[in-house]
């Protein structure tokens, strides 16, 4: 079960810049740490997030090992149009999640 | 490092260490929540910003999910506002048990006897976001004990392990958490110790943990063996911390260094 | 309280503590003001780079580098004609020096980007933000790590 956390406005005036604040569960494990039997532990990161405005790309986050575990990641938006907000992390071990929320543009 | 900072540390002894007994002014108790900088508070204010529900909001789906040789989600025995100040009164006496539980045993119990299912192993991921959604019906309400005789002599226990010396360091809980509770120990401000959080996200987990989690890692710090998870010391402990921050306010998840 | 004698060799104990908190694990590998000096050299080339515009916001105060705040925001119009491309953020510290590359746009409304990050030691940490004309703006922020006390046990 991969857990996501989305805040976004439900309703918004065009034009209006929104806020837009997105937290996922995920290790972030960095790929430098010794286990504990010493061996290193592999990399598993999210290496990219992007979020999309009725399918066109509004912002793309490339991420490192140095984004802590659980990313966070909050940014603004122009309100366009209704529709709908689609969010996706991609990155390690096949790791895709997408999810979306609808808004309404008045 | 922070060693010029240590002589400063036992410079002075706080009376904070009374302020379970003498609580006839203003409440001087602080939550680490108190302790920590803005940045953290908030992240523990806002609920897309704290981590700790992302675990809340697994918890829920959990609640629902029917479970064991019984077939029966949580939610079919309980409704959600049966949990609503549980966890702030929590721990308690079992009820045929001889032994006081806290809320992740409480949990533990109903999935093995009510559910009939695979016990939940102590600080998994499950357990821990069932306690945590259990727990966050609580939020915002004060902690109140039970006024239970049963309880008074684990209480009793807490308290002797709370102000006892042990491990290497020759410490006791009571000497950082009372006497220098505020100051600084390696750069890190020494809290108060009251458990208004659990389970809450502690940076340094970077997951959730339990309040025992937490005990543990003190008494790892003073260089004290841990006591094994299913130990009733640190249900004891449990009691006599939930005794000492009574009335101030539960606060889980909450967010931790 | 306890006595004087019994104080002194409290203190000494839980000076030996806190030296024994301090103890840092080794990274395997590390990044260096030379290796964020190349990265940022990929990022803008030839390019000069200016003060201002930019802001970074970290809280003064690091008490664990697991989950670091951090905010940055840029002086823009966002508007087709005058916006900001890409925000980079580097530091000198932690493994590599890349923490993130994020592109954005006149979509975006305002230029301002939060996360959080890991950060292992006190170091600097630089962000670097790209315009629509091929200008490049920087802010950087020294910044001050404390060690969580009363550390897990590794077994
Ligand atoms: C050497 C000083 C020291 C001793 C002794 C010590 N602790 Fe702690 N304790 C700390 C520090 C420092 C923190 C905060 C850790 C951090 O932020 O990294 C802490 C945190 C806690 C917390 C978490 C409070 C919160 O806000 O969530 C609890 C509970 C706690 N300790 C209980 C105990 C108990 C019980 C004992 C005795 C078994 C004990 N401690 C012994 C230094 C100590
Ligand atoms: C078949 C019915 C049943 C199911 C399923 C069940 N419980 Fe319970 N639960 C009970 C009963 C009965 C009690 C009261 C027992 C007692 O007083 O000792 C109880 C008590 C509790 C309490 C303590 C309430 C209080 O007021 O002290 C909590 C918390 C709790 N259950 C959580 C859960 C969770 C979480 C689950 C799912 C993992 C669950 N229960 C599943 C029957 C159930």
């Amino acid at each position: 079960m991969t857990q996501v956390l989305i805040n976004a406005p439900k309703t918004a005036r065009k034009g209006e810049v929104i806020e837009l604040k997105a937290l996922i569960l995920h290790v972030m494990e960095t790929g430098f740490r010794p286990g504990t039997n010493g061996r290193i532990i592999p990399r598993n990161i999210i290496e990219r997030f992007t979020a999309s405005w009725n399918g066109a790309e509004i912002l793309r986050m490339d991420l490192s090992p140095a984004i802590a575990a659980n990313p966070f990641v909050s940014f603004f938006a122009v309100a366009t149009e209704s529709g709908k907000i689609t969010f996706r992390w991609t990155g390690d071990e096949g790791f895709v999640v997408e999810e979306s929320v609808a808004i309404d543009v008045a | 490092m922070a060693l010029a900072l240590l002589p400063a540390v036992f410079a002075a002894s706080f009376a904070m260490a009374q302020a379970g007994a003498d609580r006839a002014g203003a409440d001087k108790r602080r939550s680490g929540y108190q302790d920590m900088g803005v940045a953290l508070q908030k992240m523990q204010d806002d609920d897309t910003a704290n981590p700790g529900m992302l675990f809340v909001q697994l918890g829920q789906q959990l609640w629902a999910k029917p479970a064991g040789a019984n077939n029966k989600a949580c939610a079919d025995c309980h409704s959600l506002a049966d949990m609503k100040g549980v966890a702030a009164r929590y721990p308690a006496m079992s009820k045929d048990g001889d032994k006081p539980i806290d809320l992740e045993g409480r949990i533990r119990l109903c999935r093995t006897v009510n559910q009939q299912a695979e016990p939940l192993a102590t600080e998994s991921r499950e357990l821990l976001s069932l306690a945590a959604f259990v727990a966050n019906q609580s939020r915002g309400l004060p902690i109140t004990p039970p006024a239970d005789p049963r309880l008074a002599p684990f209480r009793e226990q807490g308290a002797a392990i709370y102000e006892r010396r042990q491990g290497q360091l020759n410490l006791s809980c009571a000497i950082c958490h009372d006497d220098n509770a505020g100051k600084k120990l390696a750069g890190v401000t020494i809290p108060e110790a009251h458990p208004t959080g659990y389970p809450l996200y502690r940076l340094e987990w970077q997951a959730l943990g339990s309040l025992k989690r937490r005990l543990r890692n003190c008494l790892i710090g003073i260089r004290a063996e841990a006591y094994p998870y299913d130990a009733v010391e640190y249900v004891a402990l449990e009691i006599y911390l939930m005794d000492r921050a009574r009335g101030m306010v539960f606060e889980s998840p909450g967010v931790r260094p | 309280m306890p006595g004087t004698e019994e104080g002194t060799t409290t203190r000494r104990t839980f000076i030996a503590g806190a030296a024994l908190v301090s103890v840092l694990p080794l990274a395997p590998a590390r990044a260096t003001p030379e290796a964020m000096a190349a990265a940022i050299k990929e990022v803008v080339g030839d390019n000069a780079i200016r003060e201002g515009r930019v802001t970074l916001d970290l809280p003064p105060l690091i008490e664990n580098g697991n989950a670091v705040p951090l905010t940055v925001s840029v002086d823009s119009p966002m508007s087709e004609a005058d916006h900001i491309k890409a925000i980079h953020v580097f530091n000198e510290k932690n493994p590599q020096p890349h923490v993130f590359d994020a592109r954005l746009g006149p979509r975006n409304g305002k230029a301002v980007v939060a996360t959080r990050i890991k950060l292992g030691d006190s170091q600097k940490i630089v962000a670097i933000a790209e315009t629509s004309k091929g200008e490049f703006f920087s802010a950087s922020a020294d910044v001050i790590v404390t060690l969580a006390a009363c550390l897990e046990d590794l077994t």
